[in-house]
């Protein structure tokens, strides 16, 4: 299963509506990702709580349709 | 998630200072992301334990739920979740990681 990388990003920014976002695909095809994620909501968070968003965002996909995303998240 | 499971969990993360959930064992990952993690581990000779969640579906799913977390690998350190790999990863890039394990007592290779 593969998922593309603009539904990615559509999934995160409507969850996290100030996003910036930069994906990656790592290896062409289409399940192995990274993704660097930029917001003000991430302020005051721990570093989990801020993956967790990114996750949580993703609905389930994580782990399943998405193999592999790696995550690094930045406060604005 | 079924209560052994959970007991299973429990007792890991009670009865090892630092706990590695992911896929393969410490000698013969399965993943890279596993394979990395439980490397940082060597590096920096930190005594863990590797707990491979392949040998046990309940457990792989399990995991999931116990740290609300969906993806493998996890790490614990005296009990609480770290982070997975990204997490894990940034935190031994910054140093950060040694000062969690510098406060939680566990001996590394400074």
């Amino acid at each position: 299963m593969a998922m593309d990388l603009n539904e990615i990003e559509t999934l995160i920014k409507e969850a996290i509506p100030d996003a910036i976002i930069e994906i990656q695909d790592l290896a062409g095809d289409g399940n192995h990702y990274s993704a660097t994620v930029t917001s003000t909501e991430f302020s005051g968070k721990s570093k989990i709580e801020q993956h967790k968003m990114v996750y949580n965002s993703l609905k389930g996909k994580m782990g399943n349709e998405l193999h592999a995303l790696a995550i690094k998240t930045k406060e604005q | 998630m079924d209560q052994p499971t959970k007991d299973l969990i429990n007792n890991e993360i009670t009865n090892n200072e630092v706990c590695l959930f992911m896929k393969g064992t410490p000698e013969a990952p399965q993943c890279g992301f596993s394979m990395a993690v439980s490397n940082m581990l060597k590096i920096l000779e930190v005594n863990y334990k590797g707990i491979n969640v392949l040998e046990n579906q309940s457990l792989r799913e399990g995991i999931k739920e116990f740290s609300e977390w969906p993806t493998i690998p996890q790490v614990y350190i005296k009990g609480e979740f770290v982070g997975g790999c990204d997490i894990f990863k940034e935190m031994y890039e910054n140093g950060e990681l040694k000062k969690i394990l510098e406060d939680k007592g566990i001996s590394f290779k400074k």
